[in-house]
């Protein structure tokens, strides 16, 4: 470790190592720093990753990918199905990954390109002088060390602190958060080509239960639950988890336990301050609707790996640099789609099981392999007027789809 | 003390230390750490445990 550095990047999750690989990449001089021991372990994650966007950022190996999948089954509260094919249900599920791998594999990709990488070293603070952060304090194996860079990248997760030192509250409301349980499980033969959701009032509160194959008959079963909708004297999602698989699995082994949460907040006001940016769950860019994260993880990670690039190069690190060069890109695109996935949340965490169920059984014999935009809020609206209502905004989304299409 | 953190309950996720709104929990590797002098009370912590290893006594 030395004690200059064009670029300090705090967390080694697909965020993190995407930013260093990048800005490696780039020629800049780069420390890629993870608190933990192992990177990539424990997993917080179900591991659901859509194949097409996955390939933008990382060539597919083998060696990460658990299971390949060709359809999702969505289940109401009164057990109705609706199939959704690959192409359109692409969205988060493809490929389920192997996280202890696959973040290896990333933090490895970044280590090549000439970044260099720490574990078990963990940031305590930054370093603010003049209104710039300058870079930031380490602790490694009880030893404590400055360290300065141009710019400081936070891809510290969900529980990030960088963004709270650098003055930008992170912090989640209840009603911003998913908090979730999830089980590995062996010995239940489960299908390896679909993975299946469950929502409903009664199952998962302003949530949903997933099973995710994971190769060789075992699967990921775990569960979201609405922060704002459990609570002290409430079931926990733990509780939530261990009914269902009473019901669906009850001679499953559990061979792993993950916990953890995911940001749903939708866009957040500020990712960037004068020579910082967050990057990934910290700075909340998963997606509130399914929760996913880990693909516009990689895609901050890009953008904040080539804005360092510029920033620096332009010799300025300015809060109004980082703006136009990291801001302004990743909201243009990524935080449009986190926009819209909010209004669709906010409007479905209201459903009681009867919508939910109604709505289900107007869906279930569309054919999705087809389907557009356009088509699927039709054949909504034949179902529930007010939860189209609720949705209008999206409508001008859809209509730009197809005129896009058409030419 | 006001907050009990389970340690033997806890599964080191840090949904808690992301909502806190004082930052006073940290993760430190496998473990939770509360700065007591910083912790209001709020409860939030409490509430979006997964598995319920935080106690916060109001
Ligand atoms: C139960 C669950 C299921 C999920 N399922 C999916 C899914 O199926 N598909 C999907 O796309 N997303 C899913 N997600 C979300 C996904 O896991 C995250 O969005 C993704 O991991 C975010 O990547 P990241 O790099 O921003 O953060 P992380 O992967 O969380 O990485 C942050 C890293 O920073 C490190 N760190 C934190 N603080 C410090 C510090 N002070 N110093 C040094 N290092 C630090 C942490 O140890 C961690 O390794 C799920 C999340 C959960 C909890
Ligand atoms: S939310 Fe609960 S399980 Fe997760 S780190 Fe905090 S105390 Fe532990
Ligand atoms: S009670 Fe409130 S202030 Fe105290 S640690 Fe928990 S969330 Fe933070």
């Amino acid at each position: 470790m030395k004690d200059m550095y064009d670029v300090l990047v705090i967390g080694a999750g697909p965020a993190g190592s995407i930013a260093a690989r990048t800005a490696a990449e780039k020629g800049l001089d780069v420390l890629l720093i993870e608190k933990r021991q192992e990177i990539g372990d424990p997993v917080r994650c179900a591991e659901g990753v859509s194949k097409v966007h996955l390939k933008k950022y990382v060539e597919i190996d083998k060696r990460w990918i658990c299971s390949d999948l060709n359809a999702s089954h969505i289940y109401a509260p009164d057990g109705t199905k609706i199939e959704m094919a690959e192409e359109i249900a692409g969205g988060e599920v493809g490929y389920v990954l192997e996280r202890k791998v696959f973040d290896r594999a990333l933090a490895e990709q970044a280590a090549e390109a000439g970044a260099e990488v720490m574990v078990k070293t963990r940031a305590t603070g930054l370093i603010i002088e003049d209104d710039f952060v300058r870079g930031a304090r380490l602790m490694h194996l009880g030893k404590e060390y400055d360290v300065r860079a141009r710019i400081v990248i936070g891809a510290d997760g969900v529980e990030s602190k960088v963004g709270r030192w650098a003055g930008i509250d992170t912090s989640l409301k209840p009603i911003d958060i998913e908090t979730c349980a999830q089980y590995l499980i062996a010995g239940a033969n489960i299908d390896q080509h679909h993975c299946e959701f469950y929502i409903g009032n009664e199952i998962a509160p302003g949530g949903y239960i997933w099973v995710f194959p994971k190769g060789g008959g075992k699967a990921n079963v775990g569960i979201g639950v609405l922060g704002s909708k459990t609570g002290k004297f409430k079931p926990r999602p733990v509780d939530y988890l261990n009914r269902f698989m009473e019901k669906k699995f009850s001679d499953a082994r559990i061979v792993e336990m993950v916990f953890g949460g995911v940001p749903v907040s939708g866009s957040i006001e500020k990712t960037s301050t004068n020579g910082l940016m967050l990057i990934g769950d910290a700075a909340r860019q998963s997606d509130p609707i399914t929760g996913g994260g880990i693909l516009n993880a990689m895609n901050a990670g890009k953008i904040a790996g080539e804005a360092a690039y510029a920033a620096i190069s332009a010799g300025d690190v300015s809060l109004k640099k980082l703006e136009e060069v990291y801001e302004k890109p990743w909201r243009e695109t990524m935080g449009h789609d986190i926009n819209m996935s909010l209004i669709v949340k906010n409007c479905f965490i209201n459903l009681s099981d009867e919508e939910l169920n109604s709505l289900a059984y107007s869906l279930k014999n569309v054919k999705f392999e087809r389907m557009s935009l356009l088509d699927l809020l039709q054949a909504l609206f034949k179902a529930n007027k007010k939860l189209l209502w609720d949705l209008r905004v999206l409508f001008k989304d859809a209509a730009k789809e197809v005129v896009k299409n058409k030419t | 003390m006001s907050l009990k953190i389970n340690r033997y309950k806890c599964g080191y996720c840090g949904a808690c230390v992301g909502v806190c709104p004082k930052g006073a929990l940290e993760l430190v590797e496998t473990w939770v750490e509360v700065d007591e002098s910083t912790c209001i009370t709020c409860g939030i912590c409490d509430r979006i445990c997964p598995v319920g290893a935080i106690e916060v006594m109001k």
